[in-house]
């Protein structure tokens, strides 16, 4: 049973008029493990979540998920599907109490049971000094520890978390893994979409979308060893000057700053990439430390997005 | 499935009590329509300003204009010298209505062929041209002597409401106003704001099923229907004296029938209203139609065939069609089968509608 897939999914499109919103994905998603949804505003992660869980119907392709199809069966997977959405979609004028209440009752548990599992989840997500306040008045970290256990709280088997961490601190972010951990250390199945690089790196699986297409999948560590490309980091004063003595260069493909170093991305073929990005640097009087290392997934997210944050992190840069 | 629709309820109604504003007007709207109409509305006008030019200056022309005067219809300022004169006073609103008795008054009496005199009405105003007009079936006053009798003209007599007040020819009708004002916008707000707050993108990947949170989401309004119903009669007939001859059994099941019928129809509207601001327009939208036409203000019979047939789709028309006859005439709802098949025609394709419409996604 655990080797068959949560999701497959071939082809999976959706259109918007004439905007193409999800570009023909094939994704299998594998049981108990982290998934991640990596890309930016726009590329088509809730539109995807959204097809997973029958909100949405595909303009074309096929999609199972946890053996049904969609969104043909979308109503035999509503027990065993959790749904945290982008934006947060429990009742503001209901408490903390109520709203898991309701939830639990339109899930089918019984009194005591419920009784039971609200404490359970209270106690879990450290809601219980809220029970009683209102949603709408909560702060962005407790309303989404309110939604993780409104999702949670029917023990799904898959949880589908649209960006649940935006809006929250890097505390909360961290406690909230945690608590993604446990899920799916218990056997739960969890898609999460972010564009958090470290929050994606935590993931067991990974897909990075951009403008609707899957553009790499796979393991992170396995994502960042086979990166189409050579990784050269440079650490100068004059940062600016640095970058543009690299442009021009056919075989740099891409400069990102990742704080206060630069990331150059040369061709596979570069015979010595580090060399190369010293000699060009010399030329230009530019004075840099630069040698050859290791892709991060910021990198691998660069050049699977086709290397295009040249121009962008040149604006930036200016 | 009974434990999801009480969910639902139970949920709605928190959120109602919660929602000061939406709970006032529950009970706000009823009383301040009845307060409206029973009070400040009124169609049984009394007091019209009138000026009289007396050319004939006879006795029997002022025993008449005297008899004008006391049905307290007119309260006559001083009398103007001409014609002239009396048109120029309506011209410039000093007076709504002018009397002209003629010269030949006596003559004209006995000739049948000519009016005795003549009502100068200002028709700027619908309600003071059809009660000044009432003014022309005051009879000749008796007199014994040389002219014989005087013919009797028209006696009228209302019917259920002898005493002609507004207040008890609104009030059963208005029953339908208020419940079709409140079941309609509260319940198109209620379904619109869930999709607007997001609410409903996390419902709809939860087991519940559309039946289910329509049942739930309208129960509650239907017990709030009912509530507004006691209400505007207990007012009735604690303000207004107005009496139900009929059975309040009756009352309630025709009230019942049509606070189904506007909910389904504020469902229909929920369904097309992507806001709350639109589904508050196209309630709107609904509202006006059935007061003008729905023969709670106007009589429906000297409307045009068109608007008639806009009228016979309105719920309303029914609902004061059966609320009148209950309430007034004292008839059985089973005597009314008409106007109660054509609500139930009505309930049945709006919630085929809905049910269509209302789909578990989010395109
Ligand atoms: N209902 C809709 N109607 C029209 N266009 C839509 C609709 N929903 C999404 N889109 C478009 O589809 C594209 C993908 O949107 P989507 O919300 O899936 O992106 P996302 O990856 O979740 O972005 P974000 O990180 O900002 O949440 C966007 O260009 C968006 O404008
Ligand atoms: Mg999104």
């Amino acid at each position: 049973m655990n080797d068959v897939p949560a999701i497959v999914a071939r082809g999976l499109t959706r259109r918007f008029g004439a905007l193409t919103a999800v570009d023909h994905v094939d994704l299998s998603v594998p049981r108990a493990g982290i998934y991640g949804f990596l890309g930016p505003n726009g590329s088509g992660k809730s539109t995807t979540l959204r097809m997973l869980c029958g909100l949405l119907e595909p303009s074309d392709g096929d999609v199972e998920v946890l053996g049904y199809r969609m969104p043909g069966e979308a109503e035999s997977l509503r027990r065993k599907l959790g749904y945290m959405t982008q934006r947060f979609s429990l009742w503001d004028d209901l408490t903390v109490e109520e709203n898991l209440e309701f939830l639990a009752r339109i899930h089918g548990l019984r009194a005591a049971e419920r009784r039971a599992r609200i404490g359970e989840l209270e106690a879990e997500y450290d809601l219980a000094p809220l029970a009683s306040q209102r949603a709408g008045t909560m702060s962005g970290g407790q309303r989404q520890r309110l939604a993780l256990a409104a999702a949670t709280l029917h023990r799904p088997e898959l949880l589908l978390l649209d960006e649940p961490t935006s809006a929250v601190d890097p505390q909360s972010r961290r406690d909230f893994w945690e608590s993604l951990f446990r899920l799916a250390v218990a056997g739960t199945t969890i898609l999460v979409s972010t564009h958090y690089m470290d929050e994606a790196e935590r993931c067991h699986r990974l897909a990075i979308l951009a403008e609707g297409r899957l553009v790499a999948e796979g393991a992170p560590r396995q994502l960042m060893r086979d990166i189409a490309a050579a990784v050269v980091e440079l650490e100068a004063d004059d940062v600016v000057a640095a970058r543009a003595a690299l442009q021009g260069d056919g075989a740099i493909l891409s400069v990102a700053q990742l704080g206060t170093r630069l990331h150059a991305l040369l061709s596979l073929d570069t015979p010595e990439p580090a060399a190369r990005v010293r000699a060009r640097l010399a030329a230009a009087g530019v004075a840099a430390e630069v040698h050859a290392v290791p892709a991060s997934l910021e990198d691998v997210f660069v050049a699977a997005t086709g290397f295009g944050s040249l121009s962008s992190s040149a604006h930036a840069a200016h | 499935m009974l434990d999801r629709i009480a969910a639902v309820m139970v949920k709605e109604v928190r959120q109602l009590a919660r929602d000061r504003l939406t709970f006032g007007m529950i009970v706000g709207i009823p009383l301040m329509q009845m307060l409206l109409f029973g009070y400040a509305i009124n169609f049984d006008l009394r007091g019209l300003r009138a000026a009289v030019v007396d050319e004939a200056g006879t006795s029997l022309s002022r025993a008449w204009i005297a008899d004008l005067e006391a049905s307290g219809v007119v309260e006559f300022l001083p009398p103007s010298p001409g014609v002239d004169d009396l048109r120029r006073r309506i011209d410039a609103g000093e007076v709504s209505v002018g009397v002209f008795v003629p010269p030949d008054f006596e003559r004209r009496v006995l000739d049948r062929t000519r009016a005795p005199a003549q009502l100068l009405v200002d028709g700027g105003e619908p309600m003071v041209d059809v009660v000044a007009r009432s003014l022309a079936s005051v009879p000749l006053p008796r007199r014994d002597g040389a002219y014989g009798r005087p013919v009797p003209t028209l006696e009228v007599r209302t019917e259920y409401n002898p005493e002609r007040r507004t207040a008890v020819q609104i009030v059963p009708a208005l029953i339908g106003v208020i419940l079709n004002m409140t079941m309609v916008i509260f319940t198109a707000a209620a379904i619109v704001r869930e999709r607007e707050r997001g609410n409903l993108e996390l419902l709809i990947t939860t087991p519940v099923r559309s039946g289910e949170l329509m049942a739930g989401k309208l129960l509650p309004y239907v017990f709030i229907g009912l509530l507004q119903t006691s209400l505007v009669l207990a007012v009735g007939s604690l303000l207004f004296d107005v009496p139900v001859n009929g059975s309040l059994l009756d009352l309630y099941l025709a009230a019942l029938l049509f606070i189904a019928a506007t909910l389904t129809l504020g469902l229909v509207i929920s369904t097309l209203a992507r806001t709350q601001f639109q589904a508050f327009q196209l309630a709107f939208f609904t509202m006006l139609p059935s007061i003008l036409l729905s023969g709670f203000m106007f009589p429906f019979d000297g409307m045009p065939p068109a608007a008639q047939w806009i009228a016979q789709v309105l719920p309303l028309t029914h609902f004061v069609e059966l609320a009148r006859g209950i309430v007034l005439r004292g008839a059985p709802l089973a005597d009314l089968g008409g106007p109660a098949a054509k609500l139930v025609v009505f309930l049945v394709i709006a919630l085929a509608i809905a049910t269509l419409r209302f789909r578990k996604r989010l395109d």
